[in-house]
């Protein structure tokens, strides 16, 4: 047995870990807060250019070729730097969704331009509140145009295209809309997490071309669960990065004449955050593994992986802020990206119940 | 990445499965008879002498003391593939294989190792542990029991406590105090005494389980050879601490339980006001999250392995293995008695199920404590993983006789 990222996948991790902390440092995040972009054009270009972006697109349409693996592994390094950048809209789930349902065409056109990052996709999947099902979805397609209201959409506003879940008449259907057109409307929403802004999007009669090769919802089901895999390496990567941003305050900060550091309570908090975090890593790389080799067992992994995920990042981002003390609330301080990004991360995909759903409907298929 | 085994494994996993598929059945027990405990302690012997002759003994040790040279990983296999079958192991038998042997060793003249390492490991000499007492258990520094040397022999008094299997064993490692007028982790002596010594008396612990496999053990004026000393006159913490850490890496935790499949079990089984307890959404929820758990638990353990498995020296991180092991069982074990309510406190029914609950349950309060305590593991992670200030401590640079 290997349990272990290749070497390849550990150098991959080094390099988009230190150009990330060049290009991305927490200085660079309130700016872009401050400009109410939730983007970093400046980092976007640079991840096309090393081919980042398309790690698992094909070679034939300007990726790499590799697998999820390396991707979890991107994903990781972006959690850890907290980066403004539509690498989970755009790639993570928009490309992978063209790969999968997507005609000759249809990826001959769209992969290259999402490989090289000169178009921005988004995925358009929710409808309000509530759990993503295909069968519950309204926006309608029909004699080649889209119709209905697709809310919230994460990366909206900078999106050059969307890939929407939407239904046809015969049922759940997945369709790709270039957002410049007149039927088109997009409302920016106050976001919580602020470097990644999510907004409404209204499509009136909007052009639009069907991805169908393949059925919509099993093709949104096996891409959930790559998704969740993908967010919990990214999950894992916010939660390290405030476990040793809470470790190093504890270390400097001195009361009551001693390190704060040396208090057992934060010890303790902190070990346990330790404990929480590897758990939840061993369990993203197990499940990132039954998904590259299709193994029997894979939603039950990806269940498992989402879920102890989730626990940690909440658990780390809660209490990296609460050890800082009044510092930590400070927009100076670094703790509020976690604490904003960790509770996209914790509903984007899903809750906490829709997840334990689908782990016991594997455990007990 | 890959889970499956590597070629070597999957031989050695072929053969290790074929060779328990013929001999493994003689030595097992039928569920419902199960052994008194004089009859376990013998069929304990008989199995390790027959796997001793197969080479499936000292898995992880040396071929130099009688091993098989093999893996952390191989060792692992085996047990696992063992535990498939109601054979008699346990740590009777364990504590000389992992403790005795690595410490022999390790610290050992030749002549020790001679008399010792090939009789531990054919089951011949059954091996209790006399480290902890009353008023040293997470602080084992602290041991009182005293070692005076008189001549060519030592006199032990004292008082031991926790010794697994003490009222069964052949021989014990022991630590004492030699010289009360150093700082305490300076003046102790690793020794192994023969549990036939006059003035060696072992007393029977009853659990909360019923069982009594603990034991207080006291040592009223009893004369060993100074032969019987492991290691230099002071080196007793060395020793203790490569015992300590031979206890790392078992399989404990990895063999196939199926808890979850279990609870799911019970829960389906249970009715209530929406069909059955499993379409109650916070119960949902709450298996979803133990199977995180163990999941999580279990794959961080094969993550350990893998790194030991390419020489890597593993450290406090691996302590995680155990704290989240109890954790998982005392919550699962817990659990399970929640979901069918009342009815889930006896054992009625499915009974094997209910009663493996009830003893995870009662166990994993134990194993939260034993072999390194939850709090103490969280210091060491917090102190040798996340570089964080050590405890303070009433007791540094203090001569052990001056302290209160």
């Amino acid at each position: 047995m290997n349990f272990d990222l290749s070497d390849d996948q550990k150098m991959l991790a080094e390099q988009a870990r230190k150009m990330l902390e060049e290009m991305s440092p927490p200085d660079r995040l309130r700016e872009i807060i401050e400009a109410k972009s939730g983007f970093d054009p400046e980092l976007w270009s640079a991840l096309g250019e090393l081919g980042f972006l398309g790690a698992a697109i094909p070679e034939e349409f300007g990726g790499l070729s590799l697998s999820l693996l390396e991707l979890a592994v991107l994903a990781e390094e972006m959690g850890r730097s907290n980066a403004a950048v539509p690498f989970f809209s755009s790639i993570v789930l928009a490309a992978r969704t063209i790969e999968l349902a997507g005609t000759q065409a249809q990826k001959e056109t769209w992969l290259p331009r999402l490989a090289s990052g000169e178009t921005i996709a988004t995925f358009a999947y929710g409808e309000g509140p509530g759990n993503i099902t295909p069968a519950g979805v309204r926006c309608e397609f029909a004699n080649g145009v889209l119709s209905g209201t697709k809310s919230p959409v994460s990366d909206l506003a900078i999106a050059d295209i969307a890939v929407v879940l939407c239904r046809t008449a015969t049922g759940p259907a997945l369709a790709l809309v270039e957002l410049d057109q007149d039927g088109v409307s997009r409302q920016a929403l106050t976001s919580f997490d602020e470097l990644r802004l999510h907004g409404a999007l209204t499509l009136n009669n909007a052009k639009a071309a069907l991805l169908d090769q393949g059925d919509a919802a099993a093709i949104f089901d096996q891409l959930l669960n790559a998704a969740a895999v993908i967010t919990a390496f990214e999950q894992v990567g916010g939660t390290e990065a405030c476990l040793y941003m809470a470790r190093d305050y504890a270390m400097e900060r001195q009361i009551f004449g001693r390190q704060l550091a040396s208090y057992q309570a934060i010890k303790h908090r902190l070990a346990n955050l330790y404990v929480k975090l590897e758990l939840a890593r061993s369990n993203a790389m197990y499940a990132a593994w039954t998904l590259v080799n299709d193994r029997p067992d894979q939603a039950q992994a990806v269940a498992a992986a989402r879920i102890s995920a989730l626990e940690a990042f909440e658990f780390g981002a809660r209490e990296n802020l609460q050890i800082h003390g009044g510092i930590g609330y400070t927009f100076e301080a670094n703790c509020h990206f976690y604490y904003r990004r960790e509770r996209l991360l914790a509903a984007a995909l899903g809750n906490r119940t829709h997840w334990a759903d689908r782990a016991i409907s594997a455990l007990s298929a | 990445m890959d889970f499956n085994d590597t070629p070597q494994e999957a031989a050695f996993r072929a053969e290790v499965k074929a060779w328990l598929a013929e001999h493994a059945a003689e030595y097992a027990h039928k569920p419902a008879t199960p052994w008194s405990e004089q009859e376990f302690v013998a069929r304990a012997r008989a199995w390790q002498a027959k796997k001793a002759a197969a080479g499936y003994a000292g898995i992880r040790q040396p071929v130099a003391v009688g091993g098989r040279g093999g893996t952390d990983m191989e060792a692992i296999i085996f047990e696992i593939e063992e535990a498939k079958y109601h054979v008699p192991v346990g740590p009777v038998v364990s504590i000389g294989q992992n403790m005795v042997l690595t410490v022999i060793h390790k610290h050992g003249t030749e002549e020790q190792q001679k008399k010792f390492i090939d009789p531990t490991i054919k089951g011949e000499l059954l091996w209790c542990q006399l480290f902890s007492e009353p008023g040293a258990g997470s602080d084992l520094a602290a041991v009182r029991t005293r070692a005076v040397r008189d001549g060519d022999h030592w006199i032990l008094n004292g008082q031991k406590v926790w010794s697994s299997w003490a009222h069964h064993s052949d021989w014990g490692i022991l630590i004492a105090r030699s010289d009360p007028s150093v700082v305490k982790h300076k003046g102790l002596t690793f020794f192994v005494v023969d549990m036939k010594t006059p003035g060696i008396d072992v007393r029977p612990i009853r659990q909360i389980s019923g069982e009594s496999d603990f034991n207080e053990t006291f040592l009223t004026d009893v004369r060993i050879p100074d032969s019987c000393r492991i290691g230099a006159v002071g080196e007793g913490w060395a020793c203790a601490m490569t015992v300590l850490s031979s206890e790392r890496l078992g399989s404990g935790g990895l063999e196939d339980v199926d808890s979850i499949k279990r609870l799911i079990g019970l829960a389906k089984a249970t009715p209530s006001d929406q069909g059955s307890a499993l379409d109650n959404a916070a119960i949902r929820e709450r298996i979803a999250q133990l199977h995180a758990m163990e999941q999580g638990q279990m794959n961080f353990h094969y993550r350990l392995l893998t790194r030991i498995s390419k020489g890597e020296m593993v450290g406090a991180e691996a302590s995680t293995i155990k704290y989240a092991y109890a954790q998982r069982l005392q919550q699962i074990g817990g659990f399970a008695m929640e979901i069918q309510g009342l009815a889930g406190t006896v054992i009625d029914g499915d009974a094997a199920a209910t009663a493996g609950f009830h003893a995870d349950y009662i166990w994993s309060s134990a194993m939260r404590i034993a072999g390194g305590a939850d709090e103490v593991i969280l210091n060491q992670i917090a102190e040798r993983v996340l570089g964080m200030p050590g405890e303070i401590r009433g007791d540094k640079n203090v001569p052990f006789d001056q302290l209160k």
